[in-house]
């Protein structure tokens, strides 16, 4: 092999051990429930507890609707940027960013003072509505992705004269955002959305403070309280976020494919 | 009634006027272009019509109806993009038939108009298909076809063909003409390219720095440009500066000759200077016809065209530049060869605004 080629492999090399040993060890160590022998034992625990698959279910659910709510509040605020709003895009750019700044302790904390169950707007009065909030700051934490992804697939089609080639087809704002282009950023919302279904899956702070029962404070209920099972716990939480990743490059790649006729 | 009626339009954009004042008057059925280079207000000027972008001031008329306050989606104009505007989640018929579905025709309707616009752009084996598998020429048939489906009253076209290579834009050119002429359909057109507009247009709007340099059948604007711009902005122009030596003869000199126009210079003085306009076709290095204008000069530059060979004919301050057909039988001059060019008196242009 030439010099010239050994440097990235070994770039390559040393950055693939520093990230897949560790999950070797935990994943090994996960399988050592039972003494003396390798067996999924501790997946068997996780999986047939009914807080996990509670917790599990509830977080899925909160995540859909957090991926509802974002694409409703992101895509048109995104299309209306492109499409007539350019000057504005730094600003609402800044503000997209704000949540990666803001720690969601500091969110939180802001909700609890704003909506308690004394305040004017008391989300926190029942657990509904604190469903509600929390679903409202998981749209805020999931922003700067939801909006990059959307954006990025605003950039790379032609909105102005889409829109108008629509407009001059008889077509009002409802229809050419909906038959028009949507369908042709169809593949950077999946992206936004799996990033959010990542995102809200793990979510330890925002639930905890607000007390839901949601999946990321049973991983750290978990983590306190067993030795096995949180390794379990961690390599399912990594495939489920993998599996996430995996289903943006599949369906990046059908429409790709689809677009470009390979 | 004019079909469409456009007054003292104007548009105003931060820096500087996009549109100064434009106004025509546009029979039914005719096809007009508005020719002009980058920026100068024709593309502004169409976008107005189609609702795009709001007027500072003016009106426009569509039957006598002013369509200024109504929203893109209600003029019923149609309108054709540079860059095609196909979209790309529908194959060639949904596209064709976006337009009628938004007006909610019948399902039968929408097919059978599908199928006529398919014939009628000579494509109706593509009806599946989707815009990436379609050609740039194909891609812009089938967005003519979208525009004209929902019988538009009014077709506007921004520069349709400058993305296409020259062979397929000068087919489709006649393609669209052909179609505007059989439909009958009042066409706008927008083009930079003055051979497009000749070739199509009843008539064209010169525009120049959001101003109408002039408006008038292609004849008439190759032929007699009305301002110094139109002459230099359509087709290729030899632009000359002399001095008066008798305005009631029409008697100029230029450099070191002394020629004759076809008419007197009306208003002017003796010794004044004032540019005139050769077209060079209009010159010729063979033997002069009797009154005919003659300079004597020396080739500078001979470029072999094919069918045209175009002569550079270098004098004391000025080089005209002259066309002559390629002659097999007669190889073409050399350069630093002596030359006389003549040139009929009617052929030389006063330039209005031409006081050099």
């Amino acid at each position: 092999m030439k010099s010239s080629r050994l440097g990235p492999w070994l770039a390559i090399a040393i950055g693939a051990i520093y990230f897949v040993t560790p999950l070797i060890a935990t994943f090994e160590f996960s399988l050592r429930m039972k003494r003396g022998e390798y067996s999924f034992e501790a997946y068997r625990v996780i999986l047939g507890d009914p807080r996990f698959q509670a917790s599990f279910g509830y977080s899925a659910l909160i995540a859909v609707a957090t991926i509802i709510l974002g694409v409703a509040l992101v895509a048109p605020t995104a299309y209306w940027i492109e499409y007539k709003l350019r000057p504005l895009r730094p600003v609402v750019e800044f503000i997209t960013l704000l949540p990666l700044v803001i720690p969601a302790i500091v969110l939180v904390f802001g909700y609890l003072r704003t909506y308690n169950s004394s305040s004017l707007i008391p989300f926190t009065a029942n657990p509904r509505a604190t469903d509600l909030l929390l679903t409202f700051g998981y749209v805020t934490l999931s922003l700067p992705y939801m909006y990059r992804a959307v954006d990025t697939g605003l950039r790379s089609i032609d909105v102005r004269t889409l829109t108008e080639a629509a407009l001059s087809l008889g077509a009002g704002w409802g229809a050419i955002l909906i038959k028009v282009i949507l369908p042709n950023v169809r593949v950077a919302i999946l992206s936004g959305a799996f990033l959010t279904f990542a995102i809200v899956i793990g979510e330890f702070t925002l639930a905890s403070l607000l007390d839901r029962p949601a999946f990321g404070p049973y991983l750290q209920l978990i983590g306190a309280n067993r030795a096995y099972e949180p390794s379990a716990l961690a390599i399912i939480a990594f495939f489920i976020t993998w599996a996430a990743m995996g289903l943006i490059q599949l369906f990046g790649h059908d429409r790709r494919a689809a677009m470009t006729g390979r | 009634m004019n079909f469409l009626e456009i007054e003292n339009l104007r548009k105003d954009f931060g820096g500087g006027s996009g549109v100064r004042r434009f106004d025509i008057a546009v029979e039914r059925g005719e096809f007009i272009s508005f020719l002009g280079p980058s920026g100068c207000g024709k593309t502004t000027t169409l976008r107005m019509i189609a609702g795009f972008e709001q007027p500072t001031s003016g009106a426009i008329r569509v039957e006598g109806r002013d369509v200024v306050a109504l929203r893109p989606n209600q003029r019923n104009i149609g309108m054709v993009f540079q860059s095609y505007a196909l979209f790309p989640n529908m194959t060639v018929a949904q596209n064709i038939a976006f337009g009628l579905k938004i007006a909610r025709r019948p399902q039968d309707e929408i097919k059978r108009r599908v199928d006529e616009m398919l014939a009628m752009i000579k494509l109706p084996s593509l009806s599946g298909r989707y815009p990436y598998q379609l050609s740039g020429g194909q891609q812009q048939r089938v967005a003519l076809a979208r525009a004209l489906a929902g019988k538009p009253q009014l077709l506007l076209l921004d520069e349709p063909l400058s993305a296409l290579d020259a062979k397929i834009r000068a087919s489709l050119r006649g393609e669209i003409r052909d179609l505007q002429r059989r439909l009958g359909i009042t066409t706008i057109y927008v083009t930079h390219d003055q051979e497009e507009a000749l070739a199509m247009s009843d008539r064209i709007v010169v525009m120049n720095e959001g101003r109408t340099e002039q408006i008038g059948a292609p004849f008439e604007i190759y032929n007699r440009p009305a301002t110094r711009f139109v002459a230099s902005f359509v087709g290729t122009l030899n632009v000359l500066t002399g001095t008066i030596t008798d305005a009631d003869r029409g008697a100029v000199r230029i450099d070191d000759h002394e020629i004759r126009l076809g008419a007197p210079v009306a208003g002017a003085k003796v010794g004044e200077a004032r540019s005139f306009a050769l077209r060079p076709e209009a010159a010729a290095i063979s033997a002069p016809r009797e009154g005919d204008n003659i300079m004597r000069g020396a080739i500078e530059d001979v470029s072999f065209l094919g069918a045209i060979v175009r002569v550079k004919v270098r004098f004391k301050d000025h080089v005209i530049s002259l066309d002559t057909f390629n002659n097999s039988a007669h190889a073409p001059p050399g350069r630093g060869d002596p030359a006389t060019v003549s040139f009929a008196p009617a052929d030389v242009q006063l330039l209005a605004g031409g006081q050099a």
